[in-house]
């Protein structure tokens, strides 16, 4: 089974596509800073990350990427600095970011009592049948879209997550760790969704333990001070 | 003035601050304190006059109604430290919350235990189940269910916030726990005697109850501060000045340099 | 999305109804454990009835509460949800919706036939069934407050109800002594506005309590 790639670079974005007023950077932060444990785990971090970039936040276990990507995510708020989307103060614009945004964390996040295609109806309620059925073709679950997903393999149910990738449009995308029980295959052509999504002006936001044949900005967490070599 | 705010509340917020204030405040805080405590008690144990239907036995109310008093205003205290700390984020605010909480619970105690040893000669039980001590035994298990939360979480910050919203979710419900206690309680027993319940108390035994009830406060004051002191020695214990001063009481006490 | 969440952890619900049961059966086995502990005489249980049914509603609901948050914190879609661009305390509000309407109303549809065995007079019928239906959304906001905070605890099991019982308090007295007043044929619509008022003040507060214990307990 693998991925298929249908994600046509030529295909303008939908109306949930970059903010029109500019090219400027959408996800900034100024001097952030954080700790855990009384460990700093990272200090005067600062970057912008504009559309087309796709950036890995790399690091050594327990470098701080997790707390980084959550508090990107506005899942935490154990920071200080500041978070800037679309040029304006995060917190002003919650609301606007997270629609913008899709997510695909280090858990799965799909119900194993609800078939794939209902957990997909969930993620998004105005997609036809239709569309489901297709992206799930595209992640290769054609033919396993009502049953069961506790059914399903751990890597099919990653898979399930996965089809979200086609079937929301949204110009955000962080990913943890999203090759996660992916075979070869399956990572190469996921490798080249992102490229894609990238190209078509999306921005994407990953970790991951493995070689990506992508080309990525990267920050790198776990040093002193941390920076923002580019690649 | 707004500057002199926004430099007050930045002081607030820093651990150092509160720690020197304080060294100060206690000191003066458990003068006053014990004044007025001495001087109310022996005036209420032996001064006042006897009440004339329960005799003696009320004099336990210079002890009880502080402690009663004081374990309520505990909780709100708590909780609107914990609302500070949630809001604008000022970590000594949950440091203070943490520290009130056992001290309540401790009050609730005592309250409780003079509320019985009074209800024996009163009503011949030790205990009785009247709107007042249940409505502390009540506050009693609010106190106890955020002593519980910092128990159960480990990770600091996210006990303190637990805390913060369970203290304001319980501080909304005392209203409206104590009316419905208070209405359960007329609905089983006819008045009886309560607490400060009579018409009017004489000045001889108000003034006493008043004295008793403001050295209780500052008592509250000196024991809060301690704690807090102490969880701020602890907080800050890689600090510069926590060392400096720690050095220095160690060579007042023991006359030896470190 | 809100709308669809609903219909999601309906059906969820319908997949698991199984579990739904077993609230309900220990509703049943608390307040039968009263006769076999206290006495089987009708007259006695007749007086204590009302309480008893109503601490069992309340234990049935405690144990319930697991199934508002735990398994979608368990999968990540509780995340999930907190990602949404809807305010969370609407979640929570649907959330509070699926779990009353799974696991409160349905007391409210057993209780009477407890009333039976515990030999309710009959005048305490009505104000029985009125007060669960109008008590029960206020024990799953309260203990959406109590799931929330808990949630992400290993030891979280025992340290909820200690968090929420001390709340169910005003509850419990104004639901059962509104089925005494009707037991002794007395007004109780008194009671009743009481227990919708303090719905009133619930709904506002909870949603936001609990959405806020959410939050803390995904900080992690």
């Amino acid at each position: 089974m693998s991925l298929q790639n249908l994600h046509n670079p030529d295909t303008p974005s939908s109306a949930t596509g970059p903010n029109a007023t500019g090219n400027g950077p959408w996800l900034s932060a100024r001097g952030l800073f954080c700790e855990r444990d009384e460990r700093v785990l990272f200090s005067d971090l600062n970057f912008d990350f504009s559309p087309g970039d796709i950036v890995r936040i790399a690091g050594p276990n327990g470098a701080g990427k997790s707390s980084l990507m959550r508090i990107l995510l506005g899942l935490s708020a154990g920071f200080e600095g500041e978070l800037f989307w679309h040029g304006e103060p995060m917190a002003q614009q919650v609301y606007d970011f997270r629609s913008q945004l899709l997510y695909l964390g280090h858990q799965v996040g799909v119900k194993g009592n609800l078939s794939p295609e209902e957990n997909l109806a969930w993620f998004s309620p105005s997609a036809s049948q239709q569309d489901i059925y297709g992206a799930l073709k595209k992640v290769g679950l054609a033919g396993y879209e009502d049953l069961l997903t506790h059914g399903l393999s751990a890597g099919q149910q990653r898979r399930v997550a996965l089809a979200r990738l086609f079937l929301e449009d949204k110009p955000l995308w962080i990913l943890d760790e999203p090759f996660t029980a992916i075979d070869k295959e399956g990572v190469s052509e996921l490798e080249q969704v992102v490229i894609n999504h990238a190209q078509a002006g999306g921005l994407v936001i990953l970790t991951t333990h493995h070689d990506l044949r992508v080309p990525v900005k990267t920050l790198m967490l776990g040093g002193q001070e941390s920076e923002m070599p580019l690649c | 003035m707004w500057t002199r705010l926004k430099r007050l509340y930045h002081k607030m917020g820093s651990p150092k601050w509160f720690y020197e204030i304080t060294t100060r405040w206690s000191k003066w805080f458990m003068a006053v304190g014990s004044i007025l405590m001495l001087t109310g008690v022996v005036w209420g144990l032996a001064f006042a006059p006897a009440d004339y239907l329960q005799g003696n036995s009320f004099r336990i109310i210079y002890i009880h109604v502080p402690a009663s008093l004081l374990s309520q205003s505990a909780y709100i205290i708590m909780a609107v430290a914990g609302l500070v700390g949630l809001v604008w984020k000022m970590k000594m605010s949950f440091v203070v919350g943490k520290v009130i909480a056992p001290i309540g619970a401790s009050l609730a105690i005592l309250s409780l235990l003079t509320g019985a040893i009074w209800g024996k000669p009163t009503w011949g039980t030790w205990w009785v189940w009247d709107a007042r001590l249940t409505s502390m035994l009540i506050l009693l298990f609010l106190y106890f269910g955020v002593i519980a939360i910092y128990n159960a979480i480990e990770n600091d910050e996210m006990a303190n916030k637990a805390a913060a919203v369970l203290s304001i979710v319980g501080s909304i419900n005392i209203p409206v726990i104590k009316y419905s206690v208070e209405w359960w309680n007329t609905l089983h027993q006819p008045a009886t005697i309560t607490l400060t319940k009579k018409p009017t108390m004489a000045p001889e035994m108000f003034i006493p109850l008043m004295l008793t009830i403001l050295g209780f406060y500052c008592w509250f004051a000196v024991w809060v501060f301690a704690r807090t002191r102490n969880e701020i020695l602890f907080k800050e214990r890689k600090t510069n000045w926590v060392k400096k001063l720690l050095l220095s009481e160690h060579k007042k006490t023991t006359g030896a340099q470190l | 999305m809100l709308m669809a969440l609903l219909k999601r952890d309906l059906l969820l619900a319908f997949r698991s109804r199984g579990d739904l049961l077993n609230p309900l059966m220990f509703f049943m086995m608390v307040a039968s454990l009263f006769p076999l502990a206290v006495s089987p005489d009708p007259q006695l249980l007749g007086l204590i009835a009302a309480g008893v049914i109503w601490v069992g509603a309340l234990l049935a609901t405690l144990l319930s509460l697991d199934l508002m948050f735990k398994s979608d914190y368990e999968d990540g879609s509780l995340e999930q949800m907190l990602l949404m661009p809807q305010p969370a305390m609407l979640m929570v509000l649907v959330k509070v919706l699926v779990h009353w309407l799974v696991a409160g109303l349905p007391l409210a549809f057993i209780a009477p036939l407890l009333g039976l065995m515990l030999g309710l007079p009959n005048g305490g019928f009505m104000p029985l069934v009125l007060s669960l239906l109008l008590a029960t959304p206020i024990l799953s906001l309260l203990g959406a407050i109590g799931a929330g905070l808990t949630v992400g605890l290993r030891k979280g099991g025992m340290l909820m109800p200690l968090l929420i019982l001390p709340l169910y308090i005003p509850v419990l007295i104004f639901a059962s002594s509104s089925v005494q007043a009707g037991v002794q044929g007395n007004d109780y619509l008194g009671h009743m506005a009481f227990l919708g008022a303090y719905l009133a003040l619930t709904l506002v507060v909870a949603p936001v309590a609990a959405a806020a214990a959410l939050r803390i307990s995904l900080a992690r």
